[in-house]
This record gives C-alpha cells, structure tokens and sequence, in this order.
C-alpha cells in the first residue's frame, strides 16, 4: 500500500466580514493517496468548496487558515510562502472549477491560456509545447485538437470547455486535482463523458483526485472514499460502500432518502429533511443538525458531539451522539415538519 | 395514474405542430442571416388531472415549449389550444382572462420575485391584476395561500432577500396558485435548489395537485425527479418529441436509443452499480441553427443507417409513441 502523500489535520477555516469573523470550516481531516479519490458531498455552504480552495490558498484577503495543517509531501502548505504556492498550484496541485463557462479567459485562446500554464512551469520550447498543449487536448477527447487550440472559449460548448479546463489542470501531471462540481452545469450525458474521462485519466496517470459535489451519484461512481459536511463540519466519513449500505449520521441518512430514486416506485413520497441549512451566523448550540433531526435529544441541544469512530480502530467515523451514546434511551418527541 | 383510458379523457391542453424560430441576426441593419429552430413540430396533448413531463438537454427547446403554452413567447407556427380555444388568436383582454387558470412556476427563485415588493404584496398582484377579488378578501387570501405551501401569514411583510431558496420557491407556487388555475407549467421548479429542500418542493407540488386536481406540465432534466413526479413522459432532442410513453414505460422500456443514453448516463446513487455496463454517448447536441438532416439524433446515435441520415422519422405508435427508424425493444 502506498503512503498517503496528502494528510489534512484539523483544518480549520475563517474570513473576516463586517459582522465578525466567521469560521466557514470548523475541522476537517482527511489523508489521501495516490491515485485514490476521495468525494466530499454536502449542500450550499456547508464549506466543501472553502475545504478545496485552502487547499490552494486561494482564499482571498479576507479568508485565512487559523488552524491545523496541511500535510503535502512531506511540507506543511499552511506555513509555505506565496512563491512557494505559486510553484504548487497547477502545477503539483491543479483545480477545475465548476463553471466551464466563466473558468476560461473569453479574451485569450485555447492555446494562449494553456501554453501559459506549460510554459510556467514546464519550460519547453516554444513549438514542443504546442505540441504538448495539442496532444493534451486529443488526449481528453477534443475533436480537430489543432484547430480547436485557436478557438476562443465562446466557440466551444460546455462540455468542451471543462475538457480544456481538464486537460490544462492535467498538464503538468498534478499528483492532486480537486474537482469542484465539474460536470453541476454540465447535462447528464456529457457529465457521464466527463466523469468517463476523469476515471480513465485517474488510473492512468495515478493522480488523486478530490471530488466535491452535491450530488450523490456522481460520488457513488467516482469515490474510494467520502466526506460528508454540515454546516462547516464533517459529520461523517467511510469508504464508499460502507457510507451508501450503512449510514449513520441522521443528516447522512436524510440526504440518501431525499434523492428520488430511478428505480424506487414514484408512488412512495419523498423523505424531505425539515428546515433549512443554519447560516453561519446564526450557528445552533450543541450538535449543529440538533434543529432539524427527528432524533435529537436533550443533549444534542446542548453539549457538541465529536467525530469518533463507530467501533474502535474503525475507519467509519460519526459525529452524533446517538451512536455514541446508550443507543436505548428514548428520544425526544419526533418534531413535525417545519417550515423550510 | 388514472384508470380511464387516454381517449376517453378530456384533453385540457393541445398543442398541434407547434414551432418556434427565432431569427439570427448580422449586421448594421440586423439582417436576419438564418434562424434557430428552438421547437421545430411538437405536437402534445395534455389531459386534465396528469403531470406531464418533458425531459432533455439544455437546448432541446423544452422551456420554449413552456413559454409558448403560457404565451410568454408566442410560438411561430401552429396552434396551442387551451379549453377548446386557440391562444394565438384571442386578443390581449381575453389572453388575460384565460390566464388565470394556466399559470407558470419559474426555474429561478432568486431572480423570479421582485426584491423591492413584500411577499404580501407579491402575492396579491396577480389577484388585484385580474380583479377577481375584492379589495378586502385579498389580504385572508393571501394568508390562506401561505399556510397552503406551507409559509405563514407573518412572513407578509417580508422582502424575497429574507428567504431560503426553497421558501422563494414555495411563494412561486403560491404566486401561481392564488388564482387557482387549472394548468401550471412548471419550468425546472427543483433544479437550483439543494437535494433535501428538492424533496420537500417535489412533495408540496404532489400534494397540491391532489387537493386541487391540478395538471402539471413539468419541465426538467433530471431523470429522478421526473420519475418522482410525472404520469407521462416526452422525451425532447432538438425540438422535436423523440419518445412519449407513460413513466414506467419509458424507465422499463425506452425505444428511443436517446431515452436510453440519457437513462444510462444517470448517476446511480450506489457504488456497486458503477461498474454496470452501459452506453456513454459521444459528442454534444448539434446546433439548432442548423440541425443535420434526417433524424437530427443521428450523428450521436450508435444504431444509425443510411435512411436515418436521409429521412426525419415520424413520431408512431399509439400508448408509447416514439420517432425512430429502428426503435428499440
């Protein structure tokens, strides 16, 4: 087995705002191997994509890493200088973001924008790195890849342009690519291809991956392993199989229910997960899902559970106090919907 | 799904060979250099008291159908006809009258509402705007109306900014409800918000139509959603209805190679399902400026002949209609 060369401990995340600062990713902690993928799922700001951009440092003036560290290589990327992270991103760590669309620089070609990238850092000459750019392209699948490497992104549709976006995170063969919902704006025939490509460009070139999205198909086909956040938490994590048989978190369980299943009868209705996602200045005591679990307890309310795993030395671990706790006392009073 | 038979329904809604070009244009002068063939022949009946979905890409012209019905966008050929009369033809005063029973949800919640009104008066325009009611039951409708969708009459005096994208969305539905309309065409209602308040919309518009004996025409993309909500789907591609069945059959049974490719190319919340064997389709959808010739799904279709690059398949079948020379099954 190989070591894991990403090791992210207690990392906690904040930016400074007009009303005080707000702790957008309170503490997440995962450790990758190569050419392993690791999903990290949750809805609209429950901090997945805060996760993936400290990652990169590209937080902006206004965000900074407060705790934990970020183990990459053997070197700390919390304590690395500016030039240092330069080196880094795109080139050992590379990111495609989720809008194919505004990613892509409307005024600079195909080529323009990758060429940028191989030239910074991999310094060929001129024309051998338009050949790379060329060979970058087909290898992703673009039609006519010479003459396309001329187009401006207008011309391309949306598929095409995350596969330019792809071929230019892969090009300086990244040990890391995090995907940040690459194929959301995408339809489900093309996100199938995209999702294709990134399987076959995952095993053969070994590259990690960290996927983020909200979507739990797209997890159960590309994950080893998942990260579930709420609310700047994770609340819990497992391979994939165990995470989709057997979930644990409430929250875990309400998400899978949710999702109107294609071979489920569509007589059944829909679980739905009452309420709404906390924001973040108006965070719930204790157990941050306490508001909207139908089986909170008194204590939910009150007292944070931590993040332990289910049985000792396991690498299921849960953030609920159900799981920890004397698993017969009575709940409280199942609560009736709320309003979302 | 009801037990009587399609013929012997009564059909609410037809819509006979509609299309809807707009033009693109070049030039100082605007020239109109060619046109965009956003629905090019759809034709569609809808019963009253069914949800009636239609599915496809971004492209395939199933918001234009949309906007069409309602006339949002008057179509440019063919006819929608609504209780037995033809929308294209009544004048402005009528067109309004007919409004009220076909009503429209937007996709958008966070640009649909107006951010400078209160969702109390929001709520009422459409009943002030079609003065149906009187001056002093607007204000106990518009409390009904809320606890309906599942608000409360203290949200009121409250601007969109203060909502949740799933309560934006709960005030248009009960923006197009108020006037207790028979047909509300609900235009990708779900798909910008997150999965769990996905649910609890899906499960709000399920229930209104029973207590209300609504008729939905829905539109979406995702398949899930659709299968969750609709008695009858109509599969798109390029402006055309490729495949039209009831839900099961269309999921058990897909004739269309396109029905099929998209209900492969669904992302299976199960892991042990991801090394299933299935068809990935290549390449994107054609232009519909200039779609290619015979059946337009051709170029991405891997049964295709000769005769499909040559000649358009008609739409056949009676309960399970689909436009296919070689269907599938």
């Amino acid at each position: 087995m190989e070591k894991n060369f990403l090791e992210v401990d207690k990392l906690q995340t904040a930016f400074q705002t007009d009303k005080g600062e707000v702790i957008s990713v309170e503490e997440v902690s995962f450790q990758l191997r190569p050419g392993e993928t690791i999903g990290i799922v949750g809805e609209s700001g429950c901090g997945k994509s805060v996760t993936s951009l400290s990652l990169m440092r590209l937080l902006g003036h206004s965000g900074v890493i407060k705790k934990g560290s970020i183990t990459f290589n053997g070197r700390d990327l919390t304590k690395a200088t500016e030039a240092e992270m330069r080196s880094i991103r795109g080139n050992e760590i590379s990111m495609i973001f989720q809008e194919p669309m505004t990613s892509l620089n409307p005024v600079f070609t195909v080529g323009n924008q990758m060429l940028e990238l191989i030239n910074l850092h991999m310094k060929l000459p001129a024309k051998e790195a338009r050949a790379y750019a060329v060979e970058m392209l087909t290898k992703v699948g673009i039609p006519r890849a010479s003459e396309i490497i001329d187009e401006y992104p207008h011309k391309l549709s949306g598929g095409m342009r995350q596969r330019v976006m792809i071929a230019m995170a892969l090009s300086c063969k990244p040990k890391l690519l995090i995907a940040d919902e690459p194929t959301t704006a995408l339809d489900v025939t093309i996100q199938a291809q995209i999702l294709e490509l990134m399987k076959k460009l995952r095993d053969e070139s070994n590259t990690a991956i960290m996927i983020i999205s909200h979507d739990l198909g797209v997890i159960a086909e590309m994950a080893d392993k998942v990260i579930v956040m709420y609310a700047g938490q994770v609340v819990e994590e497992a391979d994939v199989f165990t995470l989709f048989d057997d979930p644990k978190h409430p929250y875990t369980k309400g998400l899978m229910d949710s999702i109107p299943h294609l071979e489920h009868d569509s007589d059944q209705r829909l679980f739905s997960i009452p309420g709404t996602v906390p924001t973040i200045h108006n965070m719930p005591k204790g157990c941050r899902f306490h508001t909207r679990c139908q089986y909170a307890t008194e204590k939910c309310a009150h007292e944070k559970p931590p993040l332990l795993p289910i049985q000792p030395e396991s690498d299921h671990r849960v953030r609920c106090w159900l799981q920890q706790d004397d698993p017969h006392r009575a709940p409280i009073q199942p609560r009736t919907e709320v309003i979302a | 799904m009801s037990l009587i038979k399609s013929d012997e329904r009564t059909p609410l809604l037809e819509v006979q060979n509609l299309k809807k070009y707009f033009p693109i244009k070049k030039g100082i002068i605007s020239r109109t250099v060619g046109q965009v063939k956003a629905v090019d022949g759809l034709n569609l009946t809808i019963y009253e008291g069914e949800t009636i979905s239609l599915v496809g890409e971004s492209g395939c012209g199933k918001s234009t159908t949309g906007r069409a019905i309602v006339q949002l966008d008057p179509q440019t050929e063919g006819k929608v006809i609504f209780k037995g009369k033809e929308l294209s033809t009544l004048s402005s005063m009528e067109l309004r009258k007919i409004r009220t029973d076909l009503q429209i949800i937007f996709q958008d919640p966070y640009s649909s509402l107006n951010p400078r009104k209160r969702i109390g008066d929001l709520l009422a325009e459409p009943l002030l705007a079609h003065k149906l009611t009187d001056k002093s039951e607007v204000s106990r409708k518009v409390d009904d109306i809320l606890e309906i969708v599942g608000l409360s009459k203290f949200h009121k005096s409250r601007y969109p900014h203060e909502f949740s994208g799933g309560q934006r969305q709960r005030i248009g539905i009960a923006r197009a409800l108020i006037l207790q309309p028979k047909l509300i065409v609900c235009d990708e209602p779900v798909s910008a918000l997150d999965v769990s308040i996905q649910a609890q919309v899906l499960n709000l518009l399920k229930d209104l139509q029973k207590e209300f004996q609504l008729t939905y025409l829905f539109i979406a993309h995702g398949l899930g959603v659709v299968k969750y909500i609709s008695d009858r789907i109509a599969v798109m591609y390029l402006g055309k209805i490729v495949e039209l069945a009831k839900t099961e059959d269309i999921f058990k049974n897909p004739r269309h190679p396109y029905t099929q490719a998209l209900l492969h190319a669904y992302p299976i919340p199960n892991p042990h399902l991801r090394s299933r064997e299935r068809i990935v389709m290549e390449g994107d959808v054609p232009s519909p400026a200039n779609p290619p010739k015979g059946c337009s799904f051709h170029a991405r279709c891997p049964l295709a002949q000769d005769i499909c690059r040559s000649q358009a398949p008609a739409l056949q079948g009676d309960e399970h209609t689909v436009a296919c020379h070689f269907p599938l099954g």
